[in-house]
């Protein structure tokens, strides 16, 4: 009997080291230790013993079953492993092979660039104010102190629906409108398509887009418009950037200024960009004429303000080197994909 | 404007190099647009006089020239035809630099040649400047200049500053202007002209000619003197030079001489033919009905009753400002001239020449309002040089009509408040300064100051501000940010921000923003299929376009979708998705404006696109904007569209959008790919029905029982109103319904097709039994039954 067990513990063993497989470690389990196994049938027999013997056979018996037991425990252990290095193995990918996704739509170049500006001008407590593009003389020059026939029109050249109505060449019928609905103090940011009378080229478009600011409360100077400007020079071109103001005229602000940046190219050296200057002229702004302020009701004795105006398309192909206006409104895939 | 260097040195010093000048007065708000240096590129090249010319011995077209420089004489060989002995010639020499190149020591056919005789072309000079340049061959020198003497000097080559000159300063387009200003900037002192008027034909001027101001209105001023035994001949070359150099041809001493105080004074003038001026009356009025003109550039130009024209007693014989008229023209045969000196109104200026389509510097200066008490200096100045060119002899006395005399405008001078304007610590005594240099009367003791008659555009305290400004340097304000100000919460409006969700949503979706532009052509009505009576052909017309094809405000952004999207598939681009928000502009009856209406465009194609695909970025958007009552119908006219693969969206029974296939006539005239996929949605119904308020509800605690559902029913059956069925009879624990399956063919009759439904129902409070769900869905098949005629497959 005894050789009987360690011989089956030694067979089992033996066999067990050589298993393969889980299916046949399953089979040689029930081979040893299911109902009709070897070491089942053996415990069986045991009835046949002596009382002497049984409980040195019982022991004996019950060391070989802990020791198959724990043989097919490390068996199955061993076998899932292989298993699954095996799996793993069979699973290896070339992970140099490109990415699945649909992808992000892009924002337009224009949109990208008014986000960044509308957020550095809502960082500084402004709203955004709208208004109409098909616009009423009126608020396109009356307001602004353009009456007919100044000179200054001239220079707009404007698309007129009838005697009355034009498309607005600039956003600054906003203002107007904005202050008329709004007592001080004001902050806004008028962002828009406008339209001039101009043919289109690689810098010109009959329609582009404008952002335009107001601010107006009691005792607004110019050092805060010049503050203003250098904040959001440096907020747009980096904090780097300086600007220079030079005097100019616009009827609609006295004094006015046409403001340079320091060029995105050299940063001031003079470069192909800005053909040598060191500066290039992004926006004019200026203390809000009085007129102006009358125009919208608000009582220039008692308030000031200034404002200031950008074309969106110049800021932005300044930004992304982007030398042919055209491609902005072409919408080649291939263009609108690199943003 | 442009102001040779030289002339302006006349009234001012100008030290500095010419870039620092140019620097300071662009900063002090004098624009400079450019320098244009005439002498530019040239170098060594000197007076030459040929003393012997002798044949080439191997060409025929060459001579062989000895000629004296001064220092020494050199053997040049030439083609110039035009050249003989004892000519005066510019000579490069050897090393000297051209704009065409740099001049070396030369062998032509076996002859050496030690320079080059030079051509105005060579000298990139104009016959504008030199008249009397010759047509081929070089150029010969009037005169004898010094042998040796730089060209450039010999010449008068100047550096011609261009300057931009705003609305507002009408008395910079002047040399003198400009020369005041120079001053003020420069912190140099300006040398007023001093002008002396012999009036040495004597006499009387009001004994020759009389003035008349009928429309006081529109002429202020009109001043006149009489110039007898007039002479006319070209001017001199120093004139003609001067006159070139700043852009205007020479044509003859009296319309020079007019020019020239009109570049250096900014007073336009015009001389008359006296004899030729009826009744020697010049009367300044409005044009009568039916009047004409004939122009100094030969027109026949048509007067209206608003157009102010000067007279003589039967007729008109020039439009004020604008042009003068042939009929009192001066020629060969004039002795006796009428020159004018007035001030006629900026905007009956600028609308007569607006009207005839003419624009000269003469009216571009009136049209800006000019200064009355420049019209009698500027008449002298004329005078006196008339007298200095012996070009006729000058009456005395002027005639002198002036209806509205120049009222001096007294203004507070209140430094406090305009350092608190512009946020600046600038003393009285700065302040004083810069007005005095700029030519105002100051009253320390009353504080006042009164601006020089030719600064029209100082009105305000804000004008006192920007003199201040200008000459302290705007760069030398401190800036400040609104320093002491209420902080603002600023921010984007609910609007701004549901269009920010429309764009994310959109780009969450793959699609790429596009911008077109917002006009567009009446013709592409036709492209789209637009039924000639519909109202979407009434758009707001731009009266001057730019063009046919950008003559209206569109009305509708299907075209340009439908472009871009053409576009790229010519460019084979195999895949577009894209978006626009952008309006259209639709008129309204009654109203001035148009109704500007935002629209989302989305187009397709390629890819995985199709109809299904264009819905579900729609059902997206949808979500995204919290919309929950939307409803897709099928739509079989919309135009444009397939009729057959069309829907419209609608948001709480208002109609919001269409979406759908490109029809495949429409695609194909706009070259789009034959599966092109567009919606266009109203923004404004989208964000009034948006909703952001959101509330947590509790994640199920029971499992869901799902059942699926396959019936058979007629094909033209939409699955949307078998899902609404379904709902209804769902009953209280029916959660969700999805269509999983369509299916048409095999063992599905013909007209007929098979839809799967997968249902899951819920109770939040319990474990659902079986029978509850079997219940619920007995009740759904039978009223499929009933109503639809489904069958259970």
């Amino acid at each position: 009997m005894k050789q009987l067990l360690e011989a089956i513990q030694k067979q089992a063993l033996e066999k067990l080291e050589k298993i393969s497989e889980l299916r046949e470690l399953e089979d040689l389990k029930v081979a040893y230790l299911g109902k009709k196994g070897e070491l089942t049938q053996i415990l069986k027999g045991m009835g046949s013993l002596s009382s002497e013997e049984r409980p040195i056979i019982g022991q004996m018996a019950n060391d070989v079953r802990v020791a198959l037991e724990e043989g097919i425990a490390k068996a199955k252990e061993r076998l899932t492993k292989a298993l699954r290095d095996a799996k793993l193995k069979s699973e290896v990918l070339d992970v140099t092979m490109p990415g699945k996704v649909r992808g992000l739509g892009k924002k337009h170049p224009l949109t990208a660039v008014l986000d960044e500006i509308k957020d550095i001008f809502i960082g500084m407590g402004y709203e955004i104010a709208e208004g109409p593009e098909v616009e009423l003389d009126y608020y396109s020059f009356e307001a602004l102190n353009i009456p007919k026939n100044h000179p200054a029109r001239d220079a707009q050249d404007t698309f007129y629906i009838s005697e009355n109505v034009v498309l607005r060449p600039h956003t600054s019928p906003v203002q107007v409108r904005y202050m008329k609905e709004h007592t001080p103090p004001i902050r806004i940011i008028c962002p828009g398509r406008v339209y001039r009378s101009d043919a289109v080229d690689a810098t010109h478009s009959p329609v582009f887009h404008q952002v335009e600011g107001l601010v107006v409360d009691k005792g607004v100077t110019m050092g805060d418009l010049v503050g203003t400007l250098q904040a959001f020079a440096k907020g747009i071109f980096g904090e780097k950037t300086k600007i220079r103001l030079r005097p100019h005229h616009f009827p609609f602000t006295e004094p006015s200024a046409e403001v340079d940046v320091s060029c995105w190219g050299c940063g001031g050296s003079g470069c192909r960009i800005c053909k040598g200057e060191g500066w290039i002229e992004i926006l004019g702004a200026g203390m809000v004429h009085p007129n102006v302020l009358r125009a919208g009701g608000i009582d220039p004795e008692i308030y000031s303000g200034f404002a200031f105006g950008m074309g969106v398309e110049r800021i932005t192909m300044g930004k992304y080197g982007i030398d042919d206006l055209r491609l902005l409104f072409e919408n080649d895939i291939r263009f609108l994909m690199q943003f | 404007m442009k102001a040779p260097v030289k002339w302006l040195k006349d009234y001012v010093d100008i030290s500095v190099p010419v870039k620092e000048y140019t620097e300071a007065m662009t900063m002090s708000g004098s624009k400079v647009e450019g320098v244009e240096d005439m002498g530019k590129g040239i170098e060594k090249v000197v007076v030459g006089k040929i003393l012997s010319i002798e044949k080439h011995p191997d060409a025929d077209k060459l001579r062989i020239c000895k000629m004296d420089i001064g220092s020494e004489t050199l053997q040049i060989v030439t083609g110039a035809p035009n050249v003989k002995e004892g000519d005066y010639i510019p000579l490069a020499l050897v090393g000297a630099k051209l704009p065409g190149g740099e001049i070396k020591l030369s062998k032509l056919r076996g002859v050496e040649s030690y320079g080059m005789m030079c051509s105005i072309d060579e000298l990139n000079l104009t016959r504008d400047y030199l008249p009397d340049a010759p047509e081929y061959g070089v150029y010969v020198f009037s005169g004898t200049p010094e042998l040796g003497a730089d060209v450039k000097d010999v010449l008068d080559l100047d550096q011609v500053v261009e300057f931009e000159i705003t609305s507002n300063r009408p008395d910079c387009l002047s040399i003198i202007g400009l020369a005041r200003e120079s001053a003020v900037t420069l912190g140099v002192p300006f040398k007023k002209p001093q002008v002396t008027v012999k009036e040495e034909a004597g006499g009387n001027a009001n004994d020759y000619a009389s003035v008349e101001i009928q429309a006081p209105e529109l002429c202020a001023r009109y001043a006149a003197r009489i110039v007898k035994d007039v002479k006319i001949e070209p001017s001199p070359v120093w004139m003609q030079r001067r006159l070139a150099a700043a852009g205007m041809r020479p044509i003859n001493n009296i319309v020079d001489i007019t020019n020239y105080v009109m570049l250096e004074y900014g007073q336009p003038m015009h001389a008359f033919d006296l004899n030729k001026i009826q009744g020697s009356k010049i009367i300044v009025r409005t044009a009568r009905e039916g009047e004409e003109i004939r122009t100094l550039d030969g027109q026949d130009r048509k007067l209206d009753t608003q157009m102010l024209v000067i007279c003589d007693e039967n007729r008109p014989v020039a439009v004020a400002g604008v042009m003068g008229g042939e009929n009192s023209e001066i020629t060969e045969g004039t002795h006796t001239i009428l020159l004018e000196s007035a001030n006629f109104k900026g905007s009956s200026v600028r609308i007569t020449g607006k009207k005839m389509g003419l624009r000269s510097e003469a009216s571009s200066r009136f049209e800006k309002g000019l200064d009355t008490e420049n019209v009698i200096p500027a008449l002298n100045r004329c005078a006196e040089l008339i007298e200095l060119l012996g070009a006729g002899k000058v009456v005395r006395g002027i005639i002198d009509c002036n209806v509205k005399p120049y009222e001096k405008k007294v203004m507070k001078l209140e430094p406090e408040r305009i350092n608190a304007f512009l946020g600046t610590d600038i003393s009285a005594q700065e302040m004083i300064k810069i007005f005095e240099a700029l030519e105002f009367e100051v009253d320390k003791e009353a504080m006042t100051l009164v601006p020089p008659s030719f600064r029209g555009d100082i009105l305000a305290f804000e004008d006192l501000c920007e003199e201040v400004a200008r000459f302290y340097g705007y760069n030398n304000i401190k800036p400040s940010l609104l320093t002491g100000k209420e902080t603002m919460r600023g921010g984007k409006t609910y609007k701004q921000r549901m269009e920010d969700v429309i764009t994310n949503t959109m780009r969450g979706c793959g699609l790429n923003e596009i911008y077109t532009i917002s006009f567009t052509s009446p013709k592409v009505f036709d492209t789209i299929n637009v039924p000639a009576d519909h109202s979407m052909r009434n758009a707001v017309v731009i009266s001057n376009p730019l063009g046919e094809d950008y003559s209206i405000m569109r009305t509708t952004t299907l075209p340009d979708m439908l472009r871009v999207l053409a576009t790229n598939s010519n460019r084979k681009v195999p895949e577009a998705r894209l978006f626009e928000l952008a309006y259209i502009y639709l008129p309204v009856e009654g109203q001035m404006l148009p109704d500007e209406k935002e629209t989302l465009t989305i187009g397709l194609y390629g890819g995985t696109s199709d109809f299904f695909e264009l819905k579900g970025i729609v059902e997206e958007l949808l979500s995204s904007l919290g919309i929950e009552k939307a409803e897709f119908k099928a739509e079989q006219n919309a135009f444009g569209f397939h009729p057959g693969r069309t829907a419209n969206l609608y948001i709480d029974g208002k109609m919001a959008g269409t979406l759908g296939e490109i029809h495949p006539e429409v695609a194909e005239r706009t070259e789009c790919p034959p599966r092109t996929y567009v919606a266009m949605l109203d923004v404004q119904i989208l964000i009034d029905a948006s909703r952001t308020d959101k509330q947590y509800k509790q994640l199920p605690r029971f499992p869901a029982i799902t059942r699926d559902l396959a019936i058979v029913v007629r094909d033209e059956l939409y699955v949307a109103d078998l899902m609404k069925a379904i709902e209804q009879k769902g009953g209280e624990y029916l959660e969700e319904v999805k269509l999983f399956d369509v299916y048409k063919g095999a063992q599905v009759p013909e007209g007929m097709k098979s839809v799967a439904f997968s249902l899951s129902f819920r109770a939040p409070d319990k474990t659902l039994k079986d029978e509850e769900v079997t219940q619920a869905m007995d009740r759904i098949l039978k009223n499929l039954e009933k109503t639809f005629g489904a069958q259970l497959r």
